[in-house]
Order: C-alpha cells, then structure tokens, then sequence
C-alpha cells in the first residue's frame, strides 16, 4: 500500500513555541490511525497541518501526492480528497442539512444536481437523519450535527478524513451514534485520522495508534500491543490517568 | 404652518427631490465601496487590508461637511468642475462607505472562525467560502446597525445645503430668510424628512424580523 499522508522531519512552530518536534509519520491508505495523548500535545496541530489548515515550517510533508511545505501547491486540491470533521462541527448554520451535504459537491465538482441530490439523502440515510434533511443545524443535537458533518465530508468522496476531537463536545449519550458513524465510515476503507479521547474507539476501530506528548511522536504500535504494554513511562502515566479517571467518573 | 406648505410648495418638493435623488446614490454607491472596503479589510492579503484601513480612517474620522467642501473648493482648481450636489453626494457616498466597511466588517468578524475553516476543508475557495457561508450570515446580522446608517445617510445629506446642492435643507434656509418664519419652515423640513426616513425605520425592522 502507497502512503497517502508521509511527514519527514516536520517541525511547526508558533512564535517560539514549538509545537512539533520532528515529526516522521507515514499513513498508508485504508489505515485508521487514532492519536491519543494529553491536552495541549500538539494533537491537533499535528491532524490540522495535514490538510493546510496550519502551514508547517521545515521538512516535507506529503498528502495525496501533493507537497504542503511549498507555498504553491494549490491547497484547494488536496482538500477535495481530504475531509475533515471538527470538535465544534462548523456546519454551515445559514444552510440546511441537505444543502451542507450537497453544497460543495455543487461548487466545487460540479456534480450534477440530481446525482448531487442522490448521494446526499443516500449518506443522510446512513447516518438517520433523512427526516432532517430540510432541518437547520441550530435545530439538530450535538451528536446529529456531527453525524451530518460526517457526511458532508463522506459527499465529497475523499481518500482520507480527519477527525479533531469528535466527540469532545458531546453529550455522554450522543458519542455511541458518532462513533458507530465513525466505524461505517472505516469499514469503507476510507484512510481516518483521528485525534480523541475514546479509548474504546482507538482500540476495537484502530489499526495504529499514536500516543503524542510535547509536539513529539512518543509511541507508535498497534493499539492492543499500546494498551497491553506501552514502552514509555509518559504514557503508562497517561493511560492510568485516564482509566482512574473512568472508574471515578 | 400650512400657508408655509402652500406658498412655497415647488420649492419644498424640488429640495425633497433632490434629497431623495442624493441619497440613493449615496446609498447605492457608498453600499458598494463599503462592502468591498470591508471584504479588502479581512482579506489575507496584508496590502489590501492596509489600503482599507488607511481609507477607513480618513472618511471615517473626517467631518462630512470638510470631506464635502474639499470636492466643491479643492477639486474644482486642481481637477474639474464639480457642481454643489454632486460635491456634497461624493462626500455623503465616501464617508458613509467608511462607516459601512466597519459595520460589515464587524458583521464578517463575528461569523466566526469555524464556518470558514469548514468551508475551506471542505474543498471551497475562499471567495466561495465568502460568498455561500460567511457573506450570507454577516449580512443577516449586519442588517439592524446598516438600518442606522442609511437613515443617518438621509439626514446627513443636509450637508448639500452648505454647498448649494439643493436639497430640502438648502430650499428650508431660502425659505426661512425670505419669509422670515424660520421656525415653521424648519418644523415642515422636519417633517419632510420623517416621510424618508420613518417607512425606512420600519422596513429595516420588518427585514430584521423577516431573516431572523
């Protein structure tokens, strides 16, 4: 399998803060790799550089073939393969659901309507929301915002989405939906990247996990070999954090 | 009060005229160049958002009536003839532009980050983006305060009186000091110009209720 997201020696800065130390990462096609790691890692810095949203400042990186540390490449071209699904949604509020969906294959593929109008109500049906196609967002639920915005990202046909965090802003009883989403979307072989705190996602979805710290890769394994034996101390602090923390909450 | 009215009713009705025919340029144009100072101004390009700056603060932190007197008295000497209503409408279209870009602005700025970021990874352009998501919910939100500014424009193109653009103000002074009932001539003005500026009130609040 070709990579289809490769990092050599990423670093990105911000001031003099520097957010990513090094970053050698290479994503095959198909894989669904789960970042997991403390608040303010870098976690996010890392998924949103993948798709331009944040510019990094020395080494190559790669997404679909196209190079995002030269300022040229049109980043339009990769974010046409590349979806992305935010903590906060960002649905366009000034749109129906269905006009989500189907607004940027109209503008930006030119899909035909009828065909646009299909794919759309085909993925609203996927993720049951069909009866909330003409619905606006700020009518919808957390949990059913993030399901539409799953398939607006799904309309677009991409090779790769990536996931910031979402399910960060739910509700408890809202997460189970998403994630299900989630699972349908890697049983399609669409390559995820997702940055999370679902440990129960990483490891039964997951083909790879990622545990990140300080803008730094720390670890880099399967997911069950991760949680069975992490090789870092960092990270055997973080994991009995986030179980005490379970069982407490 | 009606003898006012009935003596000098051409008079009223030209000044009216001319005040209504003012302000829609002023309006329509200063509409234009306000929107397009704004977009200039959240724009990422560092030399346009310069350029709309510099342009802002002159207009905005100008009196009208100096804005207006240098296209009646400057421009004429170094440039070409400029008569005293199309000085007076230049000035009204160029200051209120000011105030329009920042209340547009304003509108954009409060969209919030989110709607462009989803936009942008979702494939769009940023003048798509623009133009489908952040445009559409700026100007649903801009709509009470540019309200204030089209009846400030209104009232503001008084300044023609200075400049002999004759509109209704002007016509009220020629009026006043030929009649000598000045404060009956400027009651009636008043109420000339609550005709423009009250259903204009009342349609921005209909519109306000209506995209709510």
């Amino acid at each position: 399998m070709a990579a289809i997201i490769e990092f050599k020696h990423v670093d990105k800065y911000y001031g003099k803060f520097h957010a990513l130390k090094d970053i050698n990462l290479s994503i095959e096609e198909g894989q669904v790799v789960s970042i997991i790691g403390p608040s303010g890692s870098g976690k996010s810095t890392l998924i949103r550089t993948m798709n331009g949203l944040e510019r990094i400042n020395s080494g190559k990186l790669m997404v679909t073939g196209y190079d995002l540390a030269d300022k040229h490449t049109n980043l339009n071209k990769i974010r046409k393969n590349v979806g992305m699904v935010f903590q906060h949604f960002n649905l366009y509020d000034n749109h129906t659901v269905l006009e989500n969906i189907t607004l940027a294959p109209k503008i930006v593929l030119h899909r035909p309507e009828k065909e646009n109008h299909d794919i759309a109500m085909n993925l609203l049906k996927k993720v049951c929301l069909e009866d909330k196609a003409n619905m606006y967002p700020r009518q919808l639920s957390g949990g059913q915002k993030q399901r539409v915005a799953i398939a607006r990202s799904l309309a677009m046909r991409p090779k790769a989405i990536l996931f910031d965090e979402p399910t960060s802003a739910l509700d408890p009883e809202m997460i189970q939906d998403v994630l299900d989403v989630m699972k349908y979307v890697a049983d399609e072989g669409i390559t995820m990247v997702v940055v999370t705190h679902e440990m129960g996602f990483a490891r039964e979805v997951g083909d790879r996990l990622i545990f990140f710290d300080q803008g730094r890769i720390l670890e880099d394994a399967k997911p069950e070999e991760f949680f069975e034996h992490p090789k870092t101390e960092r990270a055997r602090q973080f994991l009995s954090k986030v179980i005490t923390e379970k069982l407490g909450g | 009060m009606i003898g006012i009215l009935t003596n000098h009713w051409s008079e009223f009705l030209s000044g009216f005229w001319n005040t209504i025919l003012c302000s829609l340029i002023a309006l329509f144009f200063s509409l234009i160049l306000g929107v397009g100072f704004a977009l200039l101004e959240v724009a990422p390009n560092k030399f346009g958002r310069a350029v709309a700056h510099v342009y802002i603060e002159i207009f905005r932190n100008i009196p009208l009536l100096v804005i207006t007197m240098i296209f009646y008295l400057v421009v004429p000497q170094i440039w070409f003839k400029v008569s005293g209503f199309a000085a007076g409408t230049i000035g009204l279209t160029l200051y209120t532009s000011a105030f329009i870009a920042e209340t547009v602005r304003a509108g954009i700025n409060s969209v919030g980050d989110g709607q462009m970021e989803g936009a942008r990874s979702n494939g769009m352009t940023y003048t798509q983006a623009m133009r489908y998501v952040i445009l559409p919910q700026a100007l649903k939100i801009v709509i009470p305060p540019l309200g204030n500014q089209f009846i400030n424009l209104i009232k503001n193109s008084s300044v023609l009186a200075f400049v002999a653009g004759f509109d209704l103000m002007y016509q009220a002074d020629v009026i006043a000091f030929s009649s000598f009932e000045t404060i009956n001539t400027y009651i009636v003005v008043g109420l000339f110009y609550l005709v423009l500026t009250l259903p204009l009130s009342y349609y921005m609040r209909h519109l306000e209720k209506k995209l709510a």
